[in-house]
């Protein structure tokens, strides 16, 4: 009996091992990426081209992927983390310059996401999705009209409302609502917000992040805030669900293509974000992930009804609202970390 | 060196690299400050999570009640039941734990929830109608979470009890019934003492993990109420890095840990040694 105890342990942890030999002849990348953010059918594609084996991996915030990062002890090629996460690695240190020379696709991507404020000569990332913050609802429980933050915070959904489980997302949604830069380090201004959240707190149904998906698409709860290529993913589910870009603005992300510090596979992670930029490969994650691509020649190729999806491709009259995350000082981030615990205990 | 105590080599080398690091690593953390240098700052800060502390107590306390009312009867019946039967259901005891325990919880998420499985039910054969209401309030409430842990760690509390009076020795039993015991004193001055240690390991390995419990007050508790292992998890993989703060309450929980088994050992002197499973 003892033994074959042992034996179960011992295979469960061989199991747990990475794959360390392969038949890759060109070695492998290792790509780690949001939950339910890629069609995972591209990897034998670039696998079929390049004879480079992708082992990939999930985490589910920014945060997350941060403390594993500074953590180490983790090998990976190719991150994608979204706009304030990459200028805080970019200060700390975190992230490899990209060789351009490798990624010759860069040239598909729409100079609009270029260059942005997080990667002002965009030496470190390559942008792979887009989209806004926005809030989902149930038109069969909510028969008002819903235009604006306010909603989240209205006794009358008690009960129904859904809250980011992240310190930075739902600190946006009360700083948005009350009108405040959502990069604000006016400490009386996050204090505000804070109230704000607190006030809320007794209202929502829970803070959650990929639960959101089986909770509003089955009906158990009637609203909350969320990304657009989910709210998306959800509404082709659920054909109650509306989505709506708050009137008053709201965030505007960019998530990118990074190559950590000391990733053992450079060229092959290159090989890998030039991969991800070619026009037929950006279509086909798209069709899965719901989210905008920012190559202007999937763009372009796209039926003239997805261009004008108003969820997916946000005219510039509503961009011009919303704001991108910048990255927080020290002190800030702490003090959001603080509060962050104080309301969640 | 011979041959014994070579076989234990590796296990050594596992408990050094796998637990005797990781808990200095702790200690060190605690008492370390972002900047690297010496503090008490972390404890000083853990003065605000009174709340946290005491609901994690609470409800890993009533957790274990609840799993030593349910556990002993039926660890009780069971030992005195056939062999057969005794395999049979100590395998269906089991059967659950082969099933990952996320996806176990989210199978309750789905149970309790107000359009979920009971309320349903409750709806169809109109209950709620009779009642008035559109849905009884069952997740996101302290009791799911306790449900969850009830649910998840029962198992840990059968099994030692079960295993303890299974092998008491009968002859003891016949004496007490020879010298005139009726069956109830049978019981409470002979089985329930002599049982006492798989009570005890029981209670052990019940209130331990339902302390550090955390996913289970997430998804049946909304998040909204924190216990102690999701503020360690937040400290460490969460919005609210801070792994210093992290390994602080890490070490309290530990010395609290460690507290209640003393104690628990105490009660327990003089009796065979706990049986483990």
């Amino acid at each position: 009996m003892k033994k074959i105890a042992f034996l179960l342990v011992l295979c469960a942890l061989i199991s747990l091992l990475p794959a360390c030999s392969s038949n890759a002849p060109n070695g492998v990348v290792n790509v780690y990426n949001w939950g339910e953010n890629i069609d995972e059918s591209i990897f034998k594609d670039f696998q079929k081209k390049t004879g480079i084996k992708v082992n990939y991996k999930t985490y589910q915030s920014n945060e997350q992927l941060y403390a594993v990062l500074k953590q180490g002890g983790v090998n990976y090629d190719v991150i994608i983390p979204s706009d304030y996460m990459i200028s805080r690695m970019i200060e700390e240190d975190m992230l490899e310059k990209i060789d351009f020379a490798n990624v010759p696709n860069i040239a598909n991507i729409d100079p609009q996401y270029l260059n942005q404020a997080f990667d002002p000569a965009n030496e470190y990332s390559v942008p792979y999705t887009w989209g806004v913050t926005g809030i989902i609802y149930n038109t069969a429980v909510i028969k008002d009209e819903i235009t604006d933050w306010d909603a989240l915070f209205n006794e009358k959904y008690k009960g129904q409302i859904l809250q980011f489980d992240n310190s930075r997302d739902a600190f946006s949604t009360a700083l948005f609502y009350l009108g405040y830069d959502a990069n604000t380090t006016d400490k009386s201004e996050i204090d505000k917000a804070y109230d704000l959240l607190l006030k809320q707190k007794p209202l929502l149904q829970g803070y959650y992040m990929d639960e959101m998906y089986d909770k509003l698409e089955s009906g158990e709860a009637a609203i909350g805030a969320y990304y657009a290529g989910d709210a998306l993913q959800m509404m082709a589910n659920n054909e109650d669900l509306r989505f709506v870009i708050p009137a008053s603005g709201s965030n505007w992300f960019i998530d990118a293509m990074c190559i950590p510090k000391g990733a053992v596979n450079k060229e092959n992670a290159e090989a890998f974000i030039n991969f991800m930029c070619e026009t037929e490969i950006c279509l086909k994650n798209m069709d899965v992930t719901c989210y905008a691509t920012p190559s202007r020649t999937a763009y372009e190729a796209l039926p003239s009804e997805i261009q004008q999806n108003e969820v997916m491709f946000p005219s510039s009259e509503i961009l011009n609202k919303c704001q991108i995350f910048i990255n927080l000082p020290f002190d800030t981030l702490d003090y959001y970390s603080k509060l962050w615990t104080a309301l969640k205990s | 060196m011979n041959r014994k105590r070579i076989s234990t080599v590796p296990y050594v080398i596992w408990m050094a690299l796998f637990v005797v690091i990781p808990l200095l690593l702790i200690v060190v953390y605690a008492f370390t400050t972002k900047d690297g240098g010496f503090s008490l700052e972390n404890f000083s800060e853990l003065g605000s999570y009174t709340a946290v502390f005491i609901r994690s107590i609470v409800l890993a306390l009533t957790a274990t009640v609840i799993c030593l009312v349910i556990g002993y009867p039926v660890s009780y019946i069971l030992a005195r039941e056939s062999a057969s039967f005794q395999r049979i259901s100590n395998m269906l005891i089991m059967l659950p734990m082969w099933i990952n325990f996320l996806l176990r919880t989210y199978a309750w998420m789905s149970i309790l929830e107000n359009t979920g499985m009971i309320n349903r039910f409750l709806g169809k054969i109109g209950v709620l109608a009779l009642l008035g209401v559109d849905h009884i309030q069952l997740i996101n409430t302290n009791g799911a979470v306790i449900l969850g842990m009830v649910y998840n760690y029962l198992p840990f509390m059968i099994l030692p009890i079960f295993s303890v009076i299974q092998r008491l020795d009968r002859s003891l039993i016949e004496a007490a019934q020879d010298l005139g015991a009726t069956g109830f004193q049978v019981f409470t001055k002979v089985i329930f003492p002599l049982s006492l240690p798989g009570v005890l390991s029981g209670i052990t390995m019940v209130f331990v993990p339902s302390i550090s419990t955390f996913a289970i007050s997430k998804l049946l508790g909304g998040g909204t109420s924190l216990l102690l292992g999701d503020l360690i998890e937040m400290q460490f993989l969460g919005g609210a890095k801070n792994p210093y703060l992290g390994s602080a309450i890490s070490l309290i929980m530990m010395i609290m840990v460690m507290v209640c088994m003393l104690i628990m050992n105490r009660f327990g002197e003089g009796e065979e040694e706990a049986v483990m499973l």
